[in-house]
């Protein structure tokens, strides 16, 4: 086992961005993983952003293939992946070009020497060789001939192919970034050894590349110096790393082990919302019931299926996916059923950009149904949060009687964060609506007084046998009417109930200042983002900046108007052209925003908004 | 069935809602056939529950006094897999249209089969859309007229029965919608079958597309021109009862008992049992005589079945009881 004691001077930093790149067989998601779970159990706060191609195995060498791993450490509340990089690993000419220009003057810049041959170069469109042509002066270059370093050091191991041998170079440059950043190979050689249990070969390759990447570091004259990342202050408590999509799965298994009603998810795959379906099939143990079902709306369908037949009923799923649920999750508004509809936000229109993050189905998840049919919309905002999220989307369908859709994207979805780990025990009650004692005088639309959500009858109860369905209800028995008075109070009904969502959501609060020059507001995935633009600004004593971020869209906190009065300026960043600044201004009149919109397919950066909320103060 | 079960009539499963489909349509039978054949079936009441599509069919949950979902066009049978996994203890029916489960909704139908989740689906086939106002649908015939085919129909009509067979369907019958006793029967049977059953009425819409199945369900020519098949008995038709089916080659042949030399032992006779589907499908495409009954009757396991079984081993093997034994396990570290 590698011993980490160098007496090279160690450089403390408070925070550094890593990339890794490559092909997308390079194997980069994997190594990024590994070293930002190596990091978050040495202390570290950690945020990471996975940034890989649709295709699965683009040609080799190309552009378009190349996929990516950010992670930013750092002994500081680590609030995004970060936008400019300290240190890049470039696995090919074509991960270098794609990526060059996020890597900060002056920085590090790892090759693998044997990648740049004629044929790659040229599939990366570089006339000339960037390592021969003095085209990265500006950068420091350490060039590794990382693939036959590999081969060689794997020279007499038994029973490896070519491929396998290749393949294993990804943990050369694993090895090296442990050593430059201090940390120990033992969790991912761990990792080695659970993961290829019957391959004793496999494991003792790539624990031999690991070791000789590191190894490789440490007596390398190459490295000028090397950075200690010191543990970050965090409040006290148990922690594991989760990935967004992972928390959403786990705060509904902790709603449906708090209420014990067995939790049904119906679903299609899509990305980037898939993974929330592969990880609640896992758990059959804790009695969840998942449906992959033919299709988008058989997904949801089903769900209201199940809801109706008392389940905690969630159906997942991305932008194209909740234009076809539309239809549907109107029959669920109006029967008045419980149901989570999760939205991964992915990059539209139509297709659009299936990897990539944006916010731009907010007015769809707002509006994109036929009819007057308005339903909760929550946005989660960090990785770890998605698990509150999801669970409060569980405690307000079943409380409220109404559909919730929940909002995350591809970046907090994918992205991965230290989750300090909450038990169910500690989580907030969660009431329900359903009713077991038959009296005369019951109809099925039967509200509760203060929030409106019906009764929930399910069958198998005695003397509740009942009818609903997607045409108009009448406003007590449920039965179809015609009436129009009635379907004008019922409208409005609908609507009430979920405005009377505002007396159980928490008020807005802002950070950093309650009044000043500029409010920075923002919604969902771009928390991070924001709050590090924000804080550095702060840090730089513009201490006018606040910053208030949405999680409750639909309805908005009551005190909204209050705390945006207080500011002289307010800009509402999205990725996306403006969609809730239009929903706020549809909601108070009088409001001036300025905006901040995006619409690449990636994050924010820190430094972007940093430079525009400037601007504004001056 | 449970001995605790109220002894029902036919009036405990209707509603207090006044049934508004057109006079003389087919759809009164079915669910008086339906609100007869409950009470037979030993089901409490609150253990029933209806979900339909959208269309003049789709109004019959309305009209029973169960649990019920007039739901959204099509979905019906996916809405129906969610009701029944959420709660396998449940009768759940699928009532359905040519229109709703043929066009819209075929992607749910033949995947609701395909699974074999274990509920039933009434196919109300009037080879018509009624509710919008007699546009063809994917069952009508080549060359029929109708509001949007004026000059006639070039769509080829779909088979319900080939079709759902085509996706593994292990239950299928086919009835006259003018035949009261036997949709009683057929509903008891169906109920009994575990897996999906899919009933096929041949209904007639008084409006639209009156008499259309005429050829084969009027009274006077009704014994001639169908043959009601029943599991373990000779396939024979006819007034006289001397008309039946024998295998030629690939091929159904009509004889006719006691000339050439055929007599009864020569009739091919019913299994509705048989795994292999073969004959099930040439039955099912016969159009003299027109085969009516439970024509595929082939006990599988069901998917809440297989899903039980799977859980069961999951269950058995984990180590997770609790969330909390989840939360807490693999990577986890302290902050102090």
């Amino acid at each position: 086992m590698a011993t980490i004691q160098s007496h090279k001077q160690h450089e403390i930093l408070e925070a550094v961005i890593i990339r890794f790149v490559g092909d997308s067989g390079d194997g980069m998601q994997l190594t990024g993983t590994q070293f930002s779970d190596t990091s978050a159990m040495f202390g570290n706060d950690i945020a990471t952003f996975p940034n890989y191609p649709a295709e699965i195995r683009a040609p080799q060498g190309s552009l378009y293939g190349v996929s990516g791993f950010q992670v930013h450490i750092g002994s500081v509340q680590i609030s995004t992946p970060g936008d400019e990089v300290d240190l890049l690993v470039a696995m090919n000419p074509a991960g270098l070009k794609t990526n060059l220009h996020a890597v900060k003057p002056g920085h590090t810049i790892i090759v693998d020497t044997d990648a740049f041959t004629k044929k790659n170069l040229e599939k990366a469109q570089y006339d000339s060789n960037p390592l021969e042509d003095n085209s990265l002066e500006n950068y420091r270059v350490i060039e590794v001939a990382m693939t036959s370093l590999t081969k060689e050091t794997l020279k007499g191991v038994e029973g490896l192919d070519n491929k396998s041998i290749t393949r294993s170079k990804n943990m050369f440059a694993l090895g090296m970034v442990y050593w430059m950043y201090n940390r120990s190979p033992d969790h991912t050689i761990g990792f080695f050894n659970k993961k290829f249990k019957s391959r004793p070969e496999i494991i003792e390759a790539n624990t031999k590349v690991l070791n000789a990447g590191l190894y490789f570091a440490e007596t390398l004259e190459l490295i000028p110096n090397a950075y200690t990342i010191a543990p970050a202050k965090m409040s006290a408590g148990t922690y594991r790393i989760i990935m967004g999509n992972t928390a959403t799965a786990w705060g509904f298994l902790a709603a449906s082990e708090k209420t014990g009603l067995e939790l049904f998810l119906g679903s299609y795959p899509i990305t980037p919302a898939s993974d929330i379906l592969h990880e609640l099939v896992k758990h059959k143990h804790f009695g969840v019931k998942a449906l992959q079902a033919e299709d988008e709306i058989a997904g949801i369908t089903a769900a209201i299926g199940a809801s109706f037949a008392g389940g905690l009923a969630i159906t997942t799923t991305s932008g194209p996916g909740l234009a076809l649920k539309g239809e549907a999750l109107g029959l669920a508004m109006i029967v008045e059923l419980p149901l989570v509809v999760v939205n991964v936000q992915r990059g539209g229109p139509s297709t659009g950009l299936p990897t990539k993050t944006e916010q731009s189905d907010l007015l769809q998840s707002m509006y994109g149904r036929n009819g007057e049919s308005p339903v909760i919309v929550i946005a989660a905002s960090t990785p770890a949060n998605c698990f509150d999220f999801a669970y409060q989307a569980a405690k307000m369908t079943l409380e409220h009687m109404t559909p919730v859709i929940l909002l995350s994207d591809g970046y907090i979805a994918n992205g991965s964060a230290p989750w300090k780990i909450r038990s169910v025990k500690d989580m907030p009650e969660i009431k329900n609506n359903i009713v077991s004692k038959y009296h005369e005088n019951w109809h099925p639309y039967d509200r509760n007084k203060e929030t409106l959500a019906r009764n929930w009858a399910i069958p198998g109860t005695p003397q509740f046998e009942h009818r609903i369905g997607g045409l108009e209800k009448d406003k007590i028995t449920g039965n179809v009417s015609y009436i129009p008075e009635n379907h004008e109070y019922m409208t409005k009904i609908r609507a009430e109930k979920i405005k009377r969502v505002q007396n159980y959501i928490p008020d807005l609060s802002t950070e950093f200042t309650e009044e000043g020059d500029l409010l920075v507001v923002g919604w969902g995935g771009t928390y991070g983002s924001l709050y590090t633009a924000v804080k550095r600004l702060n840090e730089e004593g513009l201490n006018g900046i606040g910053l208030a971020h949405f999680n409750y869209i639909n309805p908005l906190p009551k005190n909204t108007e209050t705390v945006f009065s207080k500011f002289k300026k307010i800009i509402v960043c999205e990725l996306n052209s403006g969609q809730f600044a239009k929903i706020l201004k549809i909601n108070f009149n009088n409001l001036d925003l300025l905006q901040y919109n995006k619409v690449q397919g990636l994050p924010f950066g820190n430094g972007e908004l940093a430079e525009k909320f400037k601007q504004l103060v001056k | 069935m449970e001995a605790t079960v109220k002894k029902y009539t036919f009036k405990d499963f209707a509603s207090d809602q006044e049934v508004r489909w057109c006079p003389g349509c087919d759809d009164y039978v079915i669910l008086r056939a339906m609100q007869k054949a409950l009470p037979e079936m030993g089901i409490k009441k609150e253990n029933v529950v209806f979900i339909s599509g959208i269309g003049c069919s789709s109004r019959f949950p309305y009209y029973m006094n169960t649990y019920g979902m007039h739901s959204i066009h099509g979905r019906a049978p996916a809405i129906a897999t969610g009701v029944k996994m959420a709660n396998p203890d449940l009768s759940v029916w699928v009532i359905t249209g040519d229109g709703d489960s043929m066009a819209i909704g075929g992607n749910h139908f033949i995947h609701v089969l395909r699974r074999n989740v274990n509920l039933n689906i009434i196919l109300f086939n009037n080879e018509i859309y009624g509710l919008t106002k007699g546009q063809f649908s994917p069952t009508s015939l080549i060359g029929q007229k109708t509001k949007s085919s004026p000059y006639g129909n070039t769509q080829p009509p779909f088979s319900p029965g080939e079709l759902a067979i085509g996706a593994q369907a292990r239950f299928f019958a086919r009835i006259g919608g003018n035949t009261p006793k036997e949709l009683t029967q057929i509903f008891i049977e169906c109920e009994k079958f575990k897996g999906t059953s899919l009933i096929e009425v041949l209904q007639n819409c008084p409006i639209f597309n009156d008499g259309c199945f005429d050829k084969f369900t009027d009274k006077k020519v009704r014994e001639d021109k169908q043959l009601y098949v029943k599991h373990g008995e000779p396939m024979i038709f006819g007034k006289e009862k001397d008309k039946g089916l024998v295998l030629n080659g690939l091929k159904l042949e009509v004889v006719t008992v006691g000339e050439n030399g055929i007599t009864e032992k020569d009739i091919l006779i019913h299994n509705a049992k048989e795994q292999d589907p073969t004959l099930h499908q040439m039955l099912v495409r016969l159009r003299y005589p027109l085969v009516t009954g439970i024509i595929r009757s082939f006990e599988d396991v069901t998917f809440e079945e297989r899903k039980n079984a799977l859980t069961a081993e999951v269950k058995s093997k984990s180590k997770f009881s609790k969330t909390d034994d989840l939360f807490f396990s693999g990577d986890i570290y302290q902050v102090f």
